[in-house]
């Protein structure tokens, strides 16, 4: 994939943006470091990570608004690096909404059809269209200050879409709502995508939008993606420490990989349905705080003591320390006392193996 | 973003021409002579004990001046800041128009009132009491610069005192001060940086000036300013001018200079 | 401070700095000369004022040079103000922005006088070109430290939006970051305006003989003496300054309210 000339003929047709072997640097410090990632015909990809890890940078660079160091961008098989924001086939929602202050909802939305010069009975029409996607009709008139957030986002949102772009970009644009209208907006945004038929590229730094939102979700740390794939993927089979650390809580813990279907950690070998690793290699284990099940401590496969307990609605999470001194997470339905002794079991499903980086 | 960088060279340029250079000019005429040969006589000149009592002289009413618009300034701002918000905006426009009276006029209104037949005379007379004879003496500049320049010292502190966070007088105290004490320790402390913008607001257009003194000190009256202007101006000695004008601009310099940690942001203080 | 103290230092301090205001208004509808008694309501003064030539025509100079420096200034000053906010370096930022400062922290006989030595070294006739000039100078700094905080609080994203709906740069400068500066444009152009009105030091020095503004006209008729008609003319100044002053504050309140 890193040579452009190997995407087949059938991938571009398919692929409505390739991204090949980027690299964006800001004075010296090295922002975006070798990207290659291929994007569908509407597809929902999330791009997913903690702040600075580069993910607004890619956004910003699709978008026009910065310029790579190195690499290529193809837009259905074209090289756009030097096509300015305004000429390209994307457009954005930004972080804060970024409405034109001075402007009522109608004129917000028309600005582009405007600037494109659009007959105005036309941009009538689809104002009016756009209002209707998201519940808004009648709001033409309105300054957009007097607009609550949620409104104001779905004015963003047509806004960005009225001049049918093939590509929608989304900066973390559920950041300012609260925790409620952020699970409106997520349905809402999903549906308009299905809706629309349109390709949506989505960053965030909130997992769990990450995972309900997504056909694909790409994982990024420092500048490189760590993983990709479909958010059940990423959940279940996490490539590293940092993407099991990331997605949801997890148990981390140092091992060895024995042989096949066999792994070493917390002071005892345990049986798991990795194979091909290897003899005898440090590796990382993964283990969801949801897969571990308390037992009766002689029952156990791990026996160790409750440090916490915190009732979290729907379960108890707790933390528990083994012999070998690892502190656990582990979540129950039911509550044991803190100080008693419990025992845990681990399936061979549950365990999630992933090799040593050379470090 | 929008647009070229070209803009700045234009820039650049103006600020050389119309601040740089002209303050370059006086420098030149203060060390050079009538031949534009290299001297220092005019600033040695400057230093005669009679010019430098002239300084000493403005400074000292400038420094009076500035102390009574502390002392008058800092409750009236005080005052401000605690009035109620309804009528707060309302006090703070009426502080300030005067401020923004042409300059000349309000000095020229002293006149007439402290005139031999001024009205102030005149009420006095007619409540049988001795006539003042204030016009053309010291305490008249002062009273022209305390007046003119009082706004220059409750602005500041004002905005100072109303950026202060309330609850720390609150927490002062709630920490068992009373109201004396937790202005002694929090208010004041907090609202020195007004204080010293005031301060310098005040001094350096009391120091410099030539109008008030000539209008309510009299012809013969003499500060640093009516000096550069009447070597500029009446004998066109503009060596000896420039030189008085160099050592005016050290003053100041020095002036702000002393406590540089309060130096505040002033183009919000202007209206 | 009771709450009586405090209303009574107020009003005592208002006092102070409206009483010779006031008795300049009042005695210009003074029917005598005197500045001690009232006898009696005439526009005598006001009559004498508009009928004279010399007072029209430094009222005119006065207009002329308030009105284009501040218009110039604008220009010269809006310009700068964007051109710093497109980012300078950092010691470059620092030397522009105490540059200019400079004139507005330097005193303005400091500023008049190096302004009149620059004229008369460039053989330049001091009069009306001259004291025109030396206003915008003047006013330009003022221009700038009231648009570029306006340009700093402008949203660049909101820039980006337009340009990623399809505005070219010149359409998004146009129909977006204009409008948005536009208010601190214009209250910048109102204070160049009211501080030249306000001026007399600069003018003094920089003006040639026989071209006066209100300012110095008043100086040299003050020097010589007291006339009513100074007082009506103060009355006039002062009411249009009144004016002026209000429509600022009230720009500066709304613009804050945004």
């Amino acid at each position: 994939m890193s040579d452009p000339n190997n995407i087949s003929l059938a991938a571009k047709a398919a692929n409505i943006i390739d991204i090949v072997d980027l690299t964006k640097k800001f004075d010296d410090h090295i922002v975006l470091d070798g990207i290659n990632l291929s994007i569908k015909k509407n597809e929902f990809i999330t791009l997913l990570g903690p702040s600075g890890c580069g993910k607004t940078t890619l956004l910003r660079i699709l978008a026009g608004f910065e310029q790579i160091t190195d690499g290529r961008i193809l837009f259905e098989g074209n090289d756009i690096k030097n096509v300015p924001p305004y000429k390209r086939q994307v457009n954005t929602v930004f972080q804060k909404h970024a409405l034109f202050p001075h402007m009522t909802v109608y004129e917000n939305i028309a600005f582009g059809p405007r600037a494109h010069k659009r007959p105005e009975n036309e941009i009538k029409e689809r104002v009016q269209e756009m209002l209707r996607m998201v519940n808004l009709e009648g709001f033409d008139n309105r300054p957009v200050s007097s607009l609550s957030g949620g409104q104001q986002q779905r004015i963003a949102i047509v806004r960005a879409l009225i001049n049918e772009p093939k590509v929608l970009l989304l900066d973390e644009p559920l950041s300012a709502l609260d925790l409620k209208l952020r699970k409106g907006m997520q349905t809402e945004l999903k549906r308009i995508q299905k809706q629309l038929g349109l390709t949506f590229i989505y960053v965030t730094h909130d997992q769990g939008e990450a995972l309900n939102m997504s056909d694909r979700i790409v994982v990024m740390n420092g500048g490189r993606i760590q993983q990709t794939g479909t958010p059940v993927d990423i959940y279940n089979e996490p490539k590293n420490p940092f993407v099991a650390d990331f997605i949801g809580d997890s148990n981390i813990l140092p091992g060895r990989m024995i042989r096949d279907n066999c792994c070493f950690f917390a002071g005892r070998e345990f049986n798991c349905v990795d194979k091909g690793i290897g003899c005898d290699v440090a590796v990382d284990v993964v283990i969801r705080p949801e897969d571990i099940k308390l037992t009766a401590p002689e029952k156990g496969m791990l026996v160790g003591t409750v440090g916490t307990v915190t009732f979290k609605g729907v379960h108890y999470e707790m933390t528990v320390r083994s012999e070998d001194g690892f502190e656990w997470t582990a979540q129950s339905t039911q509550m044991s006392a803190v100080g008693s002794r419990v025992g845990m079991c681990i399936g061979p499903d549950e365990i999630h193996v992933m090799p040593r980086e050379n470090v | 973003m929008m647009g070229r960088r070209g803009l700045m060279y234009p820039y650049h340029l103006w600020m050389l021409l119309f601040t740089v250079v002209p303050l370059g000019l006086i420098l030149y005429f203060a060390l050079t002579d009538k031949t534009g040969a290299f001297t220092l006589a005019n600033i040695r000149q400057a230093a005669q004990p009679v010019y430098l009592g002239v300084l000493w002289h403005s400074v000292w009413l400038a420094l009076l001046a500035t102390g009574v618009c502390l002392l008058l300034g800092y409750p009236m701002a005080y005052i401000l800041v605690s009035s109620p918000i309804k009528y707060r905006n309302m006090l703070v426009v009426l502080t300030v128009i005067p401020m923004w009276m042409n300059f000349l006029l309000r000095t020229y209104a002293w006149l007439t009132l402290l005139e031999r037949n001024g009205l102030i005379n005149g009420v006095l007379r007619w409540l049988g009491l001795p006539a003042l004879q204030i016009l053309y003496t010291d305490y008249a500049v002062i009273l022209g610069m305390v007046y003119n320049f009082l706004p220059f010292m409750i602005l500041p502190i004002y905005s100072v005192l109303m950026k202060m966070d309330k609850s720390l007088l609150e927490a002062a105290e709630d920490l068992g001060a009373d109201s004396f004490t937790a202005f002694r320790r929090v208010t004041l402390p907090l609202s020195l940086p007004g204080v010293y913008a005031g301060v310098l607001m005040v001094f350096m257009p009391a120091v410099t000036t030539f109008v008030i003194s000539r209008l309510l000190g009299g012809g013969q009256y003499m500060l640093i300013g009516n000096l550069i202007e009447q070597q500029f101006l009446s004998i066109g000695n503009w060596n000896f001018g420039s030189a008085v004008s160099v050592l005016m601009l050290i003053i100041i310099l020095l002036t702000m200079l002393v406590p540089g940690k309060y130096r505040e942001e002033e183009g919000g203080m202007l209206i | 401070m009771t709450s009586f103290v405090r209303k009574f230092y107020a009003a005592l301090i208002l006092l102070f700095l409206y009483l010779p205001i006031g008795v300049l208004i009042v005695f210009s509808f003074n029917a005598s000369k005197s500045r001690a008694s009232w006898d009696g309501f005439t526009l005598r003064w006001y009559e004498e004022l508009l009928g004279n030539q010399m007072v029209a025509d430094a009222l005119s100079n006065t207009l002329i040079v308030a009105s284009g420096s501040a218009v110039i200034a604008t220009i010269i000053g809006t310009a700068a103000a964007f051109a710093m906010y497109q980012g300078l370096g950092c010691w470059e930022k620092r030397i522009v922005m105490n540059l200019t400062y400079l004139p507005v922290l330097n005193p303005d006989i400091v500023t008049g006088l190096s302004l009149m030595l620059l004229f008369i070294f460039c053989n330049m006739k001091l009069g009306l070109m001259t004291l025109m000039l030396s206003h915008t100078i003047f006013n330009v700094p003022y221009v700038v430290l009231t648009v570029l905080p306006k340009l700093k609080q402008f949203d660049k994203s909101i820039y980006e939006a337009a340009l990623d709906l399809g505005a070219t740069p010149a359409y998004a400068f146009r129909h977006i970051v204009f409008p948005a500066v536009l208010p601190g444009v214009i209250t910048g152009l109102l204070f160049a305006f009211t501080l030249s009105l306000d001026d007399f030091v600069i003018s003094f020095f920089t003006t040639g003989s026989g071209v006066n503004n209100l300012s110095i006209m008043i100086y040299s008729m003050a020097r010589r003496g007291i006339h009513p008609t100074i007082n009506a003319l103060s009355t006039l100044l002062f009411l249009v300054v009144l004016a002026l002053l209000l429509a600022v504050n009230r720009r500066l309140d709304s613009d804050r309210n945004k």
